[in-house]
């Protein structure tokens, strides 16, 4: 736990599981849960790196922002999928490919 | 028996990750979903983040995973119990992802990190605030305007319009 390199390892476990299921999965939800998890561990590896970096403080603030743009990000998409819902009535991704009804 | 639990989070974090895309069950990937949240927060707790630990259980547990639940009840009809989901091409994925893992991890254990010893638990509220009012009051300004550009954006989007 007193090793830069275990946080990183973890933090790229997490990214590639998040980039799989935004890669393979077809609900709409369940792509918004795998970038959920690409944000979690870029926000890791920048605390981690503000932890070894000396408690470089200016990685906190930058893991706050990522943070505000996840609620805006999962706030908006949420939107845009109960839309679709309602217009195509399935969330199926890879049936939503034109823009118009 | 800090490395210990050290381990053991970090485990309970990256299985319940697994479960999070490999799960048949929406609301199941959503429940493990919430002990990936948790997980990481106790990681960044060993990272002495304490503020922004607190920060993560109330943003993305209290708000972004009761969106998620939220979306996953509206998106299904109530009458359908069995809400599954399925995945597409996994041999694929796993293949492009694994290899990415691979040189991730390569690159992640062969750079030569500088890694400063002497470092200090220090007051973390009182640093990132002062951050925040002084180095990066631009981001700031421009962060709460987003927030509000999506606050007005959501409610605008899944309106009824009649």
């Amino acid at each position: 736990m007193e090793n830069l390199s275990n946080y990183l390892i973890i933090s790229s476990i997490l990214f590639s599981l998040g980039l799989f299921g935004v890669v393979t999965r077809r609900n709409g939800v369940a792509v918004l849960m795998g970038v959920e998890l690409i944000l979690n561990a870029a926000n890791l590896n920048f605390l981690a790196f503000a932890r070894f970096g000396g408690m470089n403080m200016s990685g906190h603030v930058y893991a706050l922002f990522v943070i505000v743009l996840a609620a805006a990000e999962a706030a908006v998409a949420l939107a845009i999928i109960i839309n679709i819902f309602n217009n195509f009535n399935t969330i199926n991704i890879d049936d939503v490919s034109e823009m118009k009804l | 028996m800090a490395d210990i639990t050290f381990w053991f989070i970090s485990a309970l974090t990256i299985v319940s990750a697994i479960f999070v895309v490999a799960s048949k069950s929406l609301l199941y990937s959503a429940y493990s979903l919430l002990v990936t949240f948790l997980g990481v927060t106790a990681l960044y707790v060993f990272l002495w983040a304490d503020f922004l630990a607190v920060v993560q259980v109330v943003v993305y547990v209290g708000g972004i995973l009761v969106l998620i639940i939220f979306g996953i009840m509206l998106t299904n009809k109530i009458s359908s119990v069995n809400i599954s989901h399925t995945s597409v091409q996994k041999r694929v994925g796993a293949i492009v992802v694994v290899c990415f893992l691979g040189a991730l991890c390569f690159v992640m254990t062969n750079t030569p990190w500088v890694q400063l010893p002497n470092a200090e638990p220090l007051d973390t509220t009182r640093s990132i605030g002062r951050l925040l009012m002084i180095d990066y009051l631009l981001p700031f300004e421009a962060a709460s305007f987003l927030l509000l550009g999506a606050l007005i954006g959501a409610t605008t989007l899944s309106r009824k319009d009649d």
